[in-house]
């Protein structure tokens, strides 16, 4: 099956301030006792968003003119921690198409382009003045185009960055590799022939 | 020839081929799955109508979930049991050689590997787990993976990957008494920061690592990743194969010689490029112990919790933040910290020689009234070498809890967690908030002697100055 070209994302934003934000703050580990991934949306930043008593806190992911957006926009080193897919898949299913940060650690952000998520780099002034516009414009559509490596929000065009393997992953239609790595299977046995272990 | 690193090596000889994306297709020797990220991906093999490719190269244990004061099933928490079964089911059904708790031979999958001997130099190994790096002591190349790569080798035994630049970090000279393998990293990532590793495999070298034992090495690339590194490796050289030698899985017999052979051919050459060389100074190295909320934020014992003046720009928010949620104040010292719970045991200090160090020391102390102190080895095996040299007697007769093998207090997936804002001295690898169960809880990193002192004096201590013998 095909599976979609992903040039751009478009929808309403929020920001989520903070660097190093680890994967343990987006799906704390107790949530990840499941066997499918589904439901995790809601558990996503549980424990940022809620008390121990289970009181929302005062947070953007509690403030009603944000909750229907798709892009988040966060600090440096976002994703960094767990290898766990929980994280990217909680974001998703929380609604989540787009993710621009600083920076974002490794498997984080291959997991994320897996699941066909753009993680797109911006530098922190650029990051500032888009938060300060997601804030005074609440629910409006912000852009994120992986193809002109782009974030158009109102009358802001920012610069931002992306791995070029992974651009070219989502703009060709290919960042879920199953299939490709499937196709190579006579390559495979002959790889493992070759090597000398078991 | 052209010199190359083990990197390069292992990479080039497991390519099959580069991918329309630019990325490489790897083939991957080992692969290891655990109960929390494995489910989904046989769940989504079971949709696609496909088999597992190399179910022989697919090893599972069950680590995260298992709590280590009761063993009987069904487990009182109905979602760990449920993920116990399902783990069972998928092995049973793809033909996956499980090391169940019923084995004797379970533990944490970074345990195990090592222990069974199917870790070994030369190797590509992958784990849906990011402290797979462990394994990297070896002379592997082991990946932490997220659940779609753990169904991509399932059914394919290889994994899309970008190649990673190779960082040479040295330490070289001899470490300060009481310094530990654990101080080595913490140290590392204090100074190069936790993303100071973005896009680099670490290769770990020096007169430090030619000295470390098998399970020094292992503690030092398990928290490479805390460091942002997704791989960390050391060159196997006679100490590797000492250690792989007779265990279940090593080559026997004539194989032995000739794998031994292939193992040093992976080694680094002599004149290979790096594409950054990193050296330090081993008697720079202090007890090292993290005081804020990522591994970077650490500092010697004997030194004083940052001040908001004392940091960079760029760190302001991030040291504001840490202080806050750690409760603690700018400016103070770090010695004298109380805290709450003892932990050890975690991949990263859970060995046997972790027990056997602490248990040197421990002995003829007591944990601090009021102090809840638990060691949880690393696996069953390791509990079962620590009982037979009496080990466990050393640790509860001085107050230790003695629990049963598992991941435990390193995070919150089982009954072992902190309590409100409980402050734990551990000595498991991450330290985020809520990492250890509360969300408000409190994690110190530093080495198991450290976490000892800890709980014999009830607050954070230079452990050279308890243990005085
Ligand atoms: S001990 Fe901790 S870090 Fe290691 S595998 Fe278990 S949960 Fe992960």
């Amino acid at each position: 099956m095909a599976l979609a070209k992903i040039n751009q994302v478009t929808g309403p934003a929020i920001y989520v301030p903070g660097d190093d934000i680890d994967t343990d703050r987006i799906i704390p580990a107790r949530f990840m006792k499941c066997v499918t991934f589904d439901g995790l949306g809601e558990y996503l930043f549980h424990d940022v968003r809620f008390d121990d008593q289970g009181n929302k806190k005062a947070h953007s992911l509690n403030d009603e003119r944000f909750s229907e957006s798709s892009i988040m926009l966060s600090g440096k080193n976002f994703g960094c921690g767990s290898s766990r897919e929980h994280a990217p898949q909680s974001l998703y299913r929380a609604g989540f198409r787009a993710i621009i940060a600083g920076n974002f650690a490794e498997i984080f952000f291959g997991n994320s382009i897996n699941l066909g998520i753009p993680c797109v780099s911006m530098e922190a002034d650029n990051r500032a003045a888009l938060a300060q516009w997601i804030e005074s414009n609440a629910g409006t559509e912000v852009t994120v185009d992986v193809d002109q490596l782009q974030v158009r929000a109102g009358d802001l065009t920012l610069s931002c960055e992306m791995r070029a393997g992974a651009r070219d992953s989502l703009l060709n239609g290919a960042w879920d590799p199953l299939d490709e790595l499937l196709s190579a299977n006579q390559e495979v046995d002959q790889i493992a022939q070759e090597l000398a272990y078991v | 020839m052209k010199a190359k690193s083990l990197f390069e090596k292992v990479w080039d000889a497991h390519t099959v081929k580069t991918l329309s994306n630019g990325q490489t297709q790897l083939f991957v020797g080992r692969h290891l799955i655990h109960e929390v990220t494995s489910p989904q991906a046989f769940g989504m093999l079971r949709e696609k109508g496909l088999a597992v490719r190399y179910p022989e190269r697919t090893f599972a244990t069950v680590d995260h979930i298992v709590p280590t004061n009761e063993s009987a099933e069904p487990y009182s928490d109905p979602l760990a049991d449920a993920m116990i079964k399902e783990l069972r089911k998928n092995c049973d059904e793809f033909d996956v050689t499980f090391f169940d708790v019923s084995t004797g031979k379970q533990g944490i999958v970074h345990v195990v590997g090592p222990e069974q001997g199917l870790t070994q130099p030369g190797m590509t190994i992958a784990c849906g787990d990011s402290h797979t790096s462990t394994h990297g002591a070896f002379g592997a190349i082991a990946f932490g993976i997220g659940t779609s790569q753990v169904r991509d080798l399932l059914a394919t035994q290889t994994m899309a990957l970008g190649k990673l630049k190779v960082r040479r970090i040295e330490v070289n000279g001899e470490l300060a008494p009481g310094v530990y393998a654990k101080d080595v990293i913490l140290h590392i990532i204090r100074k190069l920061g936790v993303n100071g590793g973005t896009g680099y495999a670490y290769e770990y070298a020096g007169d430090v690592f030619d000295c470390f034992s098998m399970e020094e090495r292992m503690t030092v690339c398990n928290m490479s990743i805390e460091g942002g590194a997704r791989v960390g490796y050391v060159n196997p050289d006679d100490t590797t194969f000492e250690y792989i030698k007779g265990r279940p899985y090593a080559p026997k017999d004539e194989d032995w010689d000739n794998a031994v052979e292939t193992w040093r051919s992976f080694a680094s050459d002599d004149g290979c490029e790096y594409d950054d060389v990193v050296r330090i100074d081993a008697a720079n190295i202090p007890p090292t112990v993290t005081w804020g909320i990522n591994p970077g934020q650490a500092i010697g014992v004997d030194e004083f919790i940052p001040s908001l003046d004392s940091v960079s720009n760029d760190d302001q928010a991030g040291t504001k933040e840490a202080l806050e949620y750690m409760k603690l104040e700018a400016g103070s010292p770090l010695e004298g910290t109380p805290i709450n719970v003892a932990f050890l045991g975690s991949c990263t200090n859970g060995r046997l020689s972790d027990l056997e160090e602490v248990a040197k020391h421990l002995n003829g102390h007591k944990v601090k009234d009021g102090i809840k102190a638990i060691v949880v080895p690393g696996s069953q095996i390791v509990s079962q070498m620590a009982v037979e040299k009496g080990l466990d007697k050393i640790f509860t007769e001085a107050g230790f809890e003695w629990r049963g093998a598992g991941c435990s207090m390193c995070l919150a997936m089982n009954p072992d967690k902190l309590i409100g804002d409980q402050l734990c001295a551990s000595s498991s690898n991450r330290n985020f908030k809520g990492r250890q169960g509360s969300p408000t809880g409190r994690t110190m990193l530093m080495s198991p002697v450290m976490v000892a002192a800890a709980a014999v004096t009830g607050t954070v201590t230079d452990a050279r100055n308890v243990f005085k013998n």
